[in-house]
């Protein structure tokens, strides 16, 4: 835990405005010069339920949630049924402050709304308050906002109070509104947040805060951005103009932004009748020509299966991506999970092949996709981009200079009808599309509509022109040639290392992880070593084909290795054991499976259990420890 | 020279540009329906103009997929079902390919049912024909979504409890703006409708009755036919959708009981396609999309210059 950051917690009802208000919030502690990292935790539910974000601002860099937070402005749920203990779930109207004070370091600031929120139905309240010392503010918001004009404006009364009691300016603030808000609303909103300013400023001493806002200072343009957003512009920057899906959570996101601006780009968006359609689509788009994505989330993802084996069968490049949430089946909706690794792995029959990538930042999310059209064109063959619920909403700042980057429509090996009239054809004029020796597998394509360049796509196993054939000797040719893609693939990511390392090289432990918990695992690196462990880490990104060399120099070159990751049954180890076929004894896991990510401590806290203490007990009842192999 | 100078070709075709090489040669069974359509369609599509290589046949899985193998375009052989999203899609990246899809009764109106009704109701600009025979062929004749009831096979051994599909309705309930339905046995009328299919401007979806002379031995060889827009019997306006519905119920009832009717049921000339609807909501490029990766002067847009700095 650190002294020199603020984690705001804005809770209340969905429905109440809670993301768009912290949206604003976190634009403006960055525009202050902070680094800030939101963290979002909502039900699958419209209107009520209890939903909160949390904001961390510091002046150095942040890549995860925190521990817990230090400043709840609690608002009112507009929406709360059940307001009896007894209820299923539980007294709605005041879980905006009661789910969330296990969590509120000592010490901590609380904002409630008096209005909608009272603290006398919340057990040991008081005692609470006194053996944590929070400092507690009780204040009218909802009074404030529906005396002001309207009630809904209790959430920027809200933000008033909070840079009072933290001595921010609101300067940042007010300049957000009047970006974010329509002219109508703009002037009360504006009103209220100083009005709610000024009156906390008068009625209590603000001038030692509580919990204070750091002061930071950028040296260029920074963004507020999450990994959907990045996945997406990584698309448009790679010439995807095309993109057909379903809408299902968290998926939706990428859906969103990029229906909303492939029309500014003269690109084709087709929201369509189900995920099996969402694919083919895609496939049918790129097999005409176009750079084509699609995507969805597990079950939708599950529909995508037949066409993804036909996009390797036909060789058609597509860039698929899956946004994990909680399983089996509808599971948590909103809650993030990553436990779909081996069903992106292993889903469609026969030995398939696809290339699995993970990002583990919004800044890798958006070099990952890039990577995954590159790689999906090059190599003619579909590429999965997996992340999760976590990864794709939670929003950071990242420097605009990261995405000042030469675009790149290239289709791959795709020839002109000039180059077309060179290649190998049968005497009746078809076009060896699907030759068996060729440079790293790849066969050059056509697309329809060219002179001397048709041929027939099949899902069937074909001959050099497409034609169907059960011939053992092109069977093997042509099965060989594809897997060979992977291994060139391989070879070409080994150019470059998608691996993000933290600690000591000549580290005694390990810790790998995957996708989005590699900023919460590195954080929790950090700590260790300030506390003098010798552990490094290694968040791995290419899950297929996998990083076999570096995974296993990695072990090889620590004693014990603790795997982290949100699946309850060690997916990502499993496929780190597979591909190294030795090992077992070093590798112990970390899960959880809550529906929440991991905190940094708890990483650390895992970490000790496991191997400085060596006990195996997992270290809090929302995490398992599984032991080694060997243990 | 144009990226795609196939399309839009001016020339005398010669249908035989659309069989391949000495292999493959058709694999149908002898007096399989499914060579009636092989035929139509290589007489329907020099009349049209259209090349083998401006052309993207796009089929599903069963003996009817392997129209792909015989008909020498530039083909798609997808999966069971997915023809139709696949080529719609191709039909959205390259509007001036001609786009034709094609399967059975099980793989269009069983198993990629959905996708025929939303295909139909987004009104692509596309021919659909349905190999109908009434049964699984390829499989070994198990009872299909146009089986009668009653229809006894191995996986249907008291005989299929249910009524079988109403194609022609469906088409036109979910949207298709051309909607008619022909028989192998009716050849001269099979190259004439395939035709006005193809040159139709929206979703024109050709049931194709297909005698399966292996598998459904007990159905009829589709004779004698009636042709709906020739016969005194049958007064309707094919433009108008009350009448049509009226003239696809009396089809659809009649087939079970021994009369074969065929003919346009329906026909709308003034309905925009899909295309030409995304065009007037913005969202569809004039240009075709497919063309654009070929334009060396085309300044490819990046997000840093566009979409950025509302983040900031």
């Amino acid at each position: 835990m650190t002294d020199d950051e603020l984690i705001w917690r804005i809770s209340g009802g969905s429905g109440d405005g809670i993301a768009s208000t912290s949206q604003n919030f976190a634009k403006a502690l960055m525009r202050s010069g902070l680094n800030v990292f939101t963290h979002r935790h909502y039900p699958s539910r419209i209107r009520g339920g209890h939903t909160y974000t949390e904001v961390r601002a510091s002046a150095g860099p942040v890549e995860s949630r925190g521990d817990g937070y230090n400043f709840l402005l609690a608002l009112g749920d507009s929406f709360a049924r059940n307001p009896q203990e007894e209820a299923v779930y539980g007294n709605e109207e005041i879980k905006p402050l009661s789910e969330n004070l296990d969590e509120l370091r000592e010490g901590g600031v609380i904002i409630y709304d008096e209005g909608l929120l009272d603290a006398s139905e919340i057990p040991n309240f008081e005692e609470r308050v006194e053996e944590n010392d929070w400092h507690v503010y009780p204040l009218d918001l909802r009074g404030l906002a529906r005396d002001m004009g309207r009630e809904v404006m209790r959430n920027t009364a809200g933000v008033g109070a909070t840079c009072a009691l933290t001595g921010m300016e609101l300067d940042h603030v007010e300049d957000l509104m009047r970006d974010a808000m329509p002219e109508k609303i703009l002037d009360p909103n504006l009103e209220i947040l100083e009005t709610a300013y000024e009156q906390v400023q008068e009625e209590y001493d603000v001038d030692a805060p509580d919990v204070s806002v750091p002061t930071g200072e950028h040296d260029e343009t920074q963004l507020l951005m999450s990994g959907s957003d990045a996945i997406a512009y990584g698309a448009i920057d790679e010439g995807c103009r095309f993109i057909s899906g379903y809408p299902m959570t968290p998926w939706t996101e990428v859906f969103t932004i990029m229906s909303q601006n492939l029309p500014k780009l003269d690109g084709i968006s087709e929201q369509v009748e189900d995920e099996i359609a969402a694919a083919a689509l895609a496939v049918g788009a790129s097999h005409a020509g176009v750079k084509a994505m699609s995507g969805s989330s597990g079950g939708g993802f599950a529909l995508m299966s037949e066409p993804l084996g036909l996009a390797e069968m036909t060789e058609t490049p597509v860039v698929l991506v899956e946004a994990m949430r909680a399983g089996p089946s509808t599971g948590m909706p909103t809650k993030p999970e990553q436990s779909d690794l081996e069903h992106v792995l292993y889903t469609s029959q026969g030995d398939s092949q696809r290339v699995v990538l993970a990002p583990g930042t919004v800044e890798e999310a958006y070099e990952q996709s890039r990577l995954a059209f590159r790689l999906a064109y090059e190599y003619q063959i579909p590429t999965i981009l997996l992340y999760d619920q976590k990864l794709g909403g939670e929003l950071k700042n990242v420097p605009k200079s990261h995405f000042d980057r030469e675009p790149n429509p290239t289709l791959g090996k795709t020839l002109s009808e000039d180059a077309l009239s060179e290649q190998p054809h049968s005497e009746d004029g078809k076009f060896h599309r699907f030759q068996h020796d060729v440079d790293d597998g790849v066969s050059p394509r056509s697309i329809p509509g060219q002179k001397g360049g048709r041929f027939l796509a099949t899902g069937n196993e074909h001959d050099p022109t497409g034609h169907i054939s059960e011939s053992p000797e092109n069977r093997v040719a042509q099965i060989d040639r594809r897997a060979e893609k992977l291994a060139a693939i391989r070879d070409d990511l080994d150019t470059e290392d998608t691996g993000s390392y933290a600690g000591p090289e000549d580290a005694e432990y390990g810790i790998l992880t995957f996708g989005s918990q590699q900023g919460t695992v590195e954080e929790a690196v950090g700590r260790l070593n300030d506390a003098g462990v010798s552990v490094k880490s290694y968040g791995v990104s290419d899950m297929l084909p996998f990083p076999t060399e570096q995974v296993e120099a990695f072990v090889e070159s620590v004693d014990e290795v603790l795997v982290v990751e949100m699946t309850a049954s060690g997916q990502f180890r499993g496929l780190v054991q597979k591909n190294l076929g030795r090992y077992g004894e070093r590798l112990s896991s970390l899960l959880k499976y809550n529906g929440n990510p991991f905190e940094p401590a708890e990483v650390v806290d895992g970490f000790e259990a496991a191997i400085v203490e060596g006990d195996g007990d997992a270290p809090g009842h929302q995490t398992t420890f599984v032991p080694a192999a060997g243990d | 020279m144009s990226t795609f100078s196939a399309i839009g070709e001016e020339r005398e075709i010669d249908r035989d540009e659309y069989t391949p090489g000495v292999e493959p040669q058709p694999t149908w069974c002898p007096g399989c329906g499914d060579f009636s359509v092989l035929k139509a369609l290589k007489q329907a599509l020099p009349e049209v103009g259209r090349t083998p290589e401006e052309t993207l046949l796009c089929t599903g899985i069963g003996c009817s997929g392997k129209l792909n193998s015989y008909l020498d375009t530039y083909g798609f052989h997808t999966i069971h079902g997915r023809s139709l999203p696949v080529a719609r899609a191709a039909k959205l990246a390259n509007p001036d390919l001609e786009v034709i899809a094609a399967g059975g009764d099980g793989d269009g109106y069983g198993i990629g049912g959905n996708h025929f009704i939303h295909t139909a109701r987004e009104n692509h600009d596309m021919t659909y024909i349905v190999f109908n025979n009434e049964i699984f062929g390829l499989t070994k004749g198990q009872t299909s979504p146009t089986s009668p009831k009653g229809h006894k096979s191995k996986t249907q051994p008291s005989g299929s409890a249910k009524e079988p599909i109403k194609p022609l309705s469906m088409s036109l309930n979910a949207g298709a703006s051309y909607v008619a339905r022909t028989a192998a046995v009716n050849p001269n009328q099979a190259k004439e409708i395939i035709t006005e299919a193809i040159e139709h401007d929206g979703f024109a979806h050709v049931d194709f009755l297909t005698q399966c002379p292996t598998w459904n031995k007990d159905a009829r060889q589709y004779v004698p036919y009636i042709d709906v827009n020739d016969s005194d019997d049958y007064e309707f306006d094919k433009t108008d959708r009350v009448e049509a519905a009226e003239m696809m119920r009396e089809t659809e009832e009649s087939l079970y009981e021994g009369e074969v009717l065929t003919g346009r049921f329906y026909v709308d000339e003034d309905r925009p396609s899909y295309g030409q609807e995304k065009q007037t909501i913005g969202e569809m490029p004039e240009e075709p999309l497919a063309e654009r990766y070929w334009d060396d002067d085309y300044e490819w847009e990046r997000s840093h210059d566009m979409f950025l700095d509302k983040h900031a």
